[in-house]
């Protein structure tokens, strides 16, 4: 494809300005990754399904695999890489690694993000809540317990401020 | 994975989308909440060799109440749509919005690009089919105002026009003593349903059904109009004779293909019995009671 049909995308990722040149075709996921080195999302089943690549578009999650670049040109975008401070896990980060809410860590990214929208929206979520929260984010390790567990452990975190 | 190349259009106005579109011709694709068409693309299964973007058009996400009827802009996602508190006046519309796909996915499809894609699969469809809906339109010359029942003409076909795109989707609300329900089986929740059952009930205080619309999902070419079942109920009492009548007519009514998602046979039984749940609770819910309502996985 001749540069000319390259276009622009600028986007604030994680509170940076960030900015590169890609084809339209470009996937959000690939820009994150493979533009601006950001390899926290993850690309797993690629087809709309696993979540894996869950990121959070003007404050709402996403799945990167299944927008172009170009639609998030002006955006804020928020991926696993903005979420701990100076070295400091997010609450929702330490609630997984304290419950074990993860075991080989690929879905853990996306779930992060799913968890975060959640508490959010909806800071005391009751069981079912969380289920249909986490409904787009598959897990093939943990059986979702300890991730449940993680969730709710991270809501009683984040109320306590 | 990698779509066919493209280029990329961004708009400012629905005007400017449909002359941009008449202008790059027929290879050219609306891109809205891209949740159908972007998959799609991957799989190269639509190959578009440009996509106008109508996402950073102002005005499009809105939810309004209009004299009795309810507007939603064609940009209104489903996530909105779920928690729009004008939407949750017709229980139908958030039984449905809250159970397309996942959240993921909700935060990003739009109502007007459901209705648009025309998928068999898709939930509006079936859904809006029950209640008195139309479809704004907008191309070069100017706007035209069509019956849902007439804007789906086929699998992933609509009556629109090259350079023509949805503008807004206009919802009669129901009259007083009105009950609808929507329930759909899927497999997990990322996942299209394998049936569906929408269903819209008026019953007078004796319990009699005076009006009835039962659309059929994933089980035809489009939603189904099951008018053999709206009949078994019509003008009798609500009760399980009428109700196990209607859903032996929605058994006869739907056309389902053998696929990954099960045979066509057990589609049958399984939109039956949908059929059935959804008549069950219209009625608890025409009556006044609060019944919840949605979409059914395993795990949910």
């Amino acid at each position: 494809m001749p540069d000319a049909d390259k276009i622009s995308v600028r986007i604030r990722v994680n509170g940076e300005h960030r900015e590169a040149t890609v084809e339209p075709r470009t996937l959000l996921v690939e820009f994150l990754r493979n533009h601006l080195n950001l390899t926290g999302t993850h690309i797993g089943c690629d087809t709309t399904y696993c979540g894996a690549c869950t990121v959070l578009l003007d404050g709402r999650t996403v799945k990167s695999c299944t927008l172009f670049a170009p639609m998030a040109d002006g955006s804020e975008i928020t991926t696993v890489e903005g979420l701990s401070t100076n070295g400091n896990l997010h609450p929702v980060q330490k609630a997984f690694a304290d419950c074990h809410g993860l075991q080989c860590g690929y879905c853990t990214p996306g779930l992060l993000l799913s968890t975060l929208h959640l508490l959010s929206k909806t800071p005391k979520p009751t069981d079912q809540q969380i289920r249909k929260a986490i409904a787009g984010n598959t897990c093939r390790c943990t059986g979702y317990q300890n991730i449940f567990k993680a969730v709710r452990a991270a809501a009683a975190d984040m109320e306590k401020g | 994975m990698y779509s066919h190349p493209f280029s990329y259009h961004r708009v400012a106005t629905l005007e400017e989308a449909s002359k941009l579109l008449l202008h790059l011709g027929d290879e050219a694709r609306v891109l809205a909440g891209g949740q159908s068409l972007i998959p799609l693309m991957k799989m190269r299964l639509a190959r578009p060799a440009a996509l106008v973007d109508i996402n950073g058009i102002p005005g499009l996400n809105t939810i309004e109440r209009v004299n009795g009827e309810l507007r939603f802009g064609a940009l209104v996602r489903h996530a909105d749509m779920e928690d729009s508190e004008i939407a949750a006046s017709i229980p139908i519309l958030h039984d449905c919005a809250a159970g397309i796909a996942d959240v993921q996915v909700r935060n990003q499809g739009t109502i007007g690009g459901s209705l648009a894609e025309a998928d068999p699969s898709g939930d509006w469809s079936a859904v809006l089919l029950t209640l008195d809906t139309s479809v704004r339109c907008v191309g070069t010359n100017g706007d035209r105002t069509i019956p849902l029942e007439e804007f789906i003409k086929d699998a992933y076909t609509t009556v629109l026009r090259p350079g023509e795109l949805v503008r807004e989707v206009l919802v009669r609300v129901p009259p007083k003593g009105s009950g609808s329900a929507y329930v759909a089986f899927k497999r997990s929740a990322p996942v299209y349903a394998t049936v569906s059952a929408a269903v819209q009930l008026v019953l007078d205080g004796r319990n009699i059904c005076k009006h009835a619309r039962i659309v059929l999902g994933c089980v035809g070419l489009t939603a189904l109009r099951a008018k053999d079942a709206e009949e078994a109920l019509r003008g009798k009492a609500v009760g399980e004779k009428s109700i196990q009548a209607a859903a032996d007519a929605a058994h006869e009514a739907a056309q389902p293909q053998s696929d990954m998602r099960g045979s066509a046979e057990y589609k049958r039984v399984l939109v039956a019995a949908f059929v059935k749940r959804a008549i069950g609770i219209a009625a608890r819910r025409a009556r006044g009671e609060q019944v919840e309502a949605g979409h059914e996985y395993a795990g949910r």
